[in-house]
C-alpha cells in the first residue's frame, strides 16, 4: 500500500461526499428541529405525525418574552381592539400581557458572565503562557502539570464545597462569583492551549524588538501579542462556549439576579402548559451570540492558518 | 559611536563553553569580522554586546561605560539576524520604521519617511515596501533586515552573517555598499561571516574564534601573513593554505611538525618533482591540484599555463609557514 499523496478518484471524491454530507445533516437535524419549532404554534409543535410544513407564528417569541395571564371573555371585551401584533397574538388565546418575561434579564446575565470570563480567562491565560513560554520559572513542568490537573475531575465534582464556601464568601447569585468560578475551571485550558501558540512564535522577533528599542513588554505587546491573535481567538471561542454552555453550577449556584440562560430556559416550560415553541425560541436566540462571535473571529482563524504555511 | 570592549569575556550553556575568557577591543569606526566555524562563538559575541546573553564573567564596555546592566535597548544598538527575524504581521516598510518609532528614538515622522525611503534604496528594495514582510523571497528578507538596522544611527552594528542568502552579484554590491555607509558615516561595525572574501575586502580587523577563543586579533593582512596557528592560517586564503608535514621538504625547523604553503610559498619550475592530477581554470586564476610524495597540493599558477594532467613539475618551499605538535606557529 502506498502513502503518496495523489488526486482522490470520482468514487473516493463521491464517497467522501456523502459522508459529510450524512455528517452535516445529523449535526444540523437537531438545529433545524429547534429553529423550526420556535416558529410553531404550540398545538403544531407536539402534532403527530411531526409537522414538517407549517404556518409560521411568532407565539413562541411573544410567550417568550412576555408573563401573560387568561382572561375572562368580559374583561377581553372591555379591553377592545389588541392594541399591537402581539397582543392580537395572545388575544387569540384568551390571554393578556401582564409584563415582560425574566429572559431577557438572563440572557444578559450569561452575556455579563459569559464574555466576562472569557475575557479574563484569556487574558490571565496570555500572561502566564507567555511567562511558562519564555522565562525560567521555578518547577516550571510541576507547576504546568498542576494547572493541567485541575482538569483531571469534572468540575461539577466540587460543586458542593464551591456552594459552601461561596455561601460563606456571599458570592452566591452574583455575577463576580460566576465569573470567577468560569474563569478558574478556563483558565488550565486557556494557558496549555495559548502557551503551545506562544511557544510556536520565535524568540527571535522579541530580540529583536528589544535591539530595535523597546522593553519586554512593549515587545510582547506589539511583536508576540498581533502573531498569537490566532490562537487567542481559538482559545476565546473555547472558552465561551463552555463558560455560555454552562448548566450545572448555574442552576446550583444561580437562582436569581445573576442566574444565566441555560438554567432559566427549562423554567419556561411551566408557564402556561408544554409551551415548547417559547423554549425552542429561547434556546435559538442563545445560540446567536456564540455564532457570531465565531463568525467575527473566523476571519482572524483562517488568516492564522495561511500564515503558518507561509512563514515557514 | 565609541569602542566597544570586551574583558575576559566567558559565556557557557550548560556543558557547552561557548565563549572563553574572549578579551577584544572594536576601536571606535573600526569593521570587525569574526571568523571561525558554526560553534567557534561569533553569534554569541555578537548576543553578549547586544545585551541578549548575560556573560557568566568578563565584563563588557561600550563607550567606556560597562552595559552589563543595562538592556538591548539602553545599549542602542543595531542587529542584522542570522535568521532575519522581520516582524511577519507588519509591511516591508512598517518593518523598517520599527526600531525609528521606538520609545528609544522616537524620529519626526518625516524624519522616518526620509530614513526609510533612503535605505530602501540603497538595498534595492524600494518597490517591495508595501508587501507583507512574508512575502518576499529570502535575499530580499535579509536586506530588510539590513535596512531595519541602517535606518538607526547606534553605538554599534552588529551583523550575523547578513549577506548569506544574497546571490553573488548582489552580495558583491552590498559588500561594496556596506564598506561605503561604514566609510561615510564612521560607523563601528561587529560582523560574523563564514565567507572570507567578505573578511579580506570589509574588514579593519578580523577576530578568529576557535572554541570560545580568540585566538588572534588583527587587521586582515596581519592574520593572513602572520598566522598564530595552522586553525588561524585555515581561516583565509583562497585555494586553503596547503598542510603537509614537515619532513617532506628539507630543512624544517626544530620541532617543526607541519609544513603550511600558501600558493605564494610554492616557487614552480625548482626542487623537487611533482605530478599534476587535475587543472581548474577559473579564468582569472588557474588551479593546480599537485600529487607530491603521495600528498596533495593545490596552488594557483599562471592563468595561460600548457600544463595538462600527467605533466611533471618541480616545486619549492620559500617562506613557508611552520607549526609545532599543538599546531602553534614556529617563528
Amino acid at each position: 500500500m502506498s502513502f503518496s499523496v495523489t488526486e482522490p478518484s470520482a468514487r473516493q471524491k463521491l464517497f467522501a461526499g456523502v459522508l459529510v454530507l450524512v455528517y452535516a445533516l445529523v449535526t444540523i437535524m437537531p438545529l433545524a428541529w429547534i429553529i423550526a419549532t420556535g416558529f410553531k404554534t404550540p398545538s403544531d409543535a407536539i402534532a403527530y405525525p411531526p409537522k414538517v410544513v407549517f404556518e409560521p407564528s411568532l407565539e413562541g417569541y411573544v410567550n417568550l418574552f412576555t408573563t401573560r395571564t387568561r382572561a375572562s371573555a368580559e374583561t377581553l371585551e372591555s379591553l377592545g381592539e389588541p392594541q399591537t401584533w402581539y397582543d392580537s397574538i395572545v388575544r387569540k388565546n384568551d390571554m393578556v400581557i401582564v409584563g415582560p418575561s425574566r429572559y431577557g434579564e438572563r440572557f444578559l446575565n450569561s452575556v455579563i458572565i459569559g464574555f466576562g470570563s472569557t475575557f479574563l480567562s484569556v487574558f490571565l491565560g496570555t500572561i502566564a503562557a507567555y511567562a511558562f513560554s519564555r522565562f525560567k520559572v521555578p518547577l516550571k513542568d510541576d507547576l504546568m502539570f498542576f494547572i493541567l490537573s485541575t482538569r483531571m475531575m469534572p468540575p461539577i465534582a466540587v460543586a458542593i464545597p464551591i456552594f459552601l464556601m461561596y455561601r460563606e464568601l456571599g458570592l452566591n447569585d452574583t455575577h463576580l462569583g460566576m465569573i470567577l468560578l468560569y474563569t478558574a475551571v478556563n483558565l488550565s485550558l486557556s494557558v496549555w492551549l495559548l502557551k503551545g501558540f506562544i511557544d510556536e512564535i520565535p524568540v527571535e522577533y522579541e530580540e529583536a524588538a528589544l535591539i530595535d528599542g523597546y522593553t519586554r513588554f512593549q515587545a510582547f505587546y506589539k511583536v508576540v501579542l498581533p502573531q498569537a491573535a490566532t490562537g487567542i481567538a481559538s482559545t476565546a471561542i473555547f472558552c465561551l462556549i463552555f463558560a455560555w454552555n454552562e448548566y450545572a453550577f448555574a442552576v446550583l449556584l444561580t437562582s436569581g439576579t445573576a442566574q444565566t440562560a441555560p438554567p432559566f430556559i427549562p423554567t419556561i416550560i411551566g408557564v402556561g402548559g408544554q409551551d415548547w415553541p417559547a423554549v425552542a425560541a429561547g434556546a435559538t436566540l442563545f445560540l446567536v451570540p456564540v455564532m457570531v462571535f465565531t463568525i467575527l473571529l473566523r476571519k482572524h482563524l483562517l488568516r492564522g492558518i495561511t500564515f503558518g504555511a507561509v512563514r515557514k | 559611536m565609541g569602542e566597544v570592549i570586551l574583558s575576559n569575556v566567558s559565556k557557557s550553556f550548560g556543558e557547552d563553553v561557548a565563549l572563553d575568557r574572549v578579551s577584544m577591543t572594536v576601536p571606535d569606526g573600526a569593521f570587525v569580522v569574526l571568523l571561525g566555524p558554526t560553534g567557534a562563538g561569533k553569534t554569541t559575541t555578537l548576543r553578549v554586546v547586544a545585551g541578549l546573553e548575560r556573560p557568566d564573567s568578563g565584563d563588557v564596555q561600550i563607550a567606556g561605560v560597562s552595559v552589563l546592566d543595562r538592556t538591548p535597548a539602553q545599549r542602542n544598538v543595531a542587529m542584522v539576524f542570522q535568521q532575519y527575524s522581520l516582524y511577519p504581521h507588519l509591511t516591508v516598510r512598517q518593518n523598517l520604521e520599527f526600531p525609528l518609532k521606538s520609545p528609544l528614538l522616537r524620529t519626526p515622522k518625516d524624519e522616518i519617511e526620509r530614513k526609510v525611503r533612503e535605505v530602501a534604496e540603497v538595498l534595492r528594495i524600494d518597490h517591495k515596501l508595501d508587501n507583507r514582510a512574508t512575502a518576499l523571497s529570502g535575499g530580499e528578507m535579509q536586506r530588510v533586515s539590513i535596512g531595519r538596522a541602517l535606518v538607526r544611527n547606534p553605538s554599534i552594528y552588529l551583523m550575523d552573517e547578513p549577506l548569506s542568502s544574497l546571490d553573488a552579484k548582489l552580495r558583491a554590491e552590498l559588500r561594496i555598499e556596506l564598506k561605503r555607509i561604514q566609510a561615510q558615516s564612521g560607523a563601528t561595525l561587529l560582523y560574523v561571516t563564514h565567507d572570507q572574501v567578505e573578511a579580506m575586502t570589509m574588514a579593519t580587523h578580523v577576530g578568529v574564534l576557535d572554541q570560545g577563543r580568540l585566538v588572534q586579533f588583527g587587521s586582515p593582512r596581519e592574520v593572513y601573513e602572520s598566522p598564530v596557528s595552522i586553525y588561524a592560517a585555515t581561516r583565509l586564503g583562497q585555494p586553503r593554505i596547503n598542510l603537509l608535514p614537515a619532513s617532506v621538504f628539507a630543512d624544517a625547523p626544530e620541532g617543526a611538525r607541519t609544513i603550511g604553503l600558501r600558493p605564494e610559498h610554492i616557487v614552480q619550475g625548482e626542487g623537487e618533482e611533482g605530478s599534476v592530477v587535475r587543472v581548474e581554470r577559473l579564468g582569472d586564476q588557474t588551479r593546480l591540484h599537485l600529487d607530491f610524495k603521495q600528498h596533495e597540493i593545490i596552488t594557483v599558477t599562471d592563468p595561460h599555463t600548457p600544463l595538462k594532467t600527467g605533466d611533471r613539475v618541480q616545486i619549492r618551499p620559500r617562506n613557508a609557514y611552520y607549526f609545532d605538535a599543538a599546531g602553534a606557529r614556529i617563528v
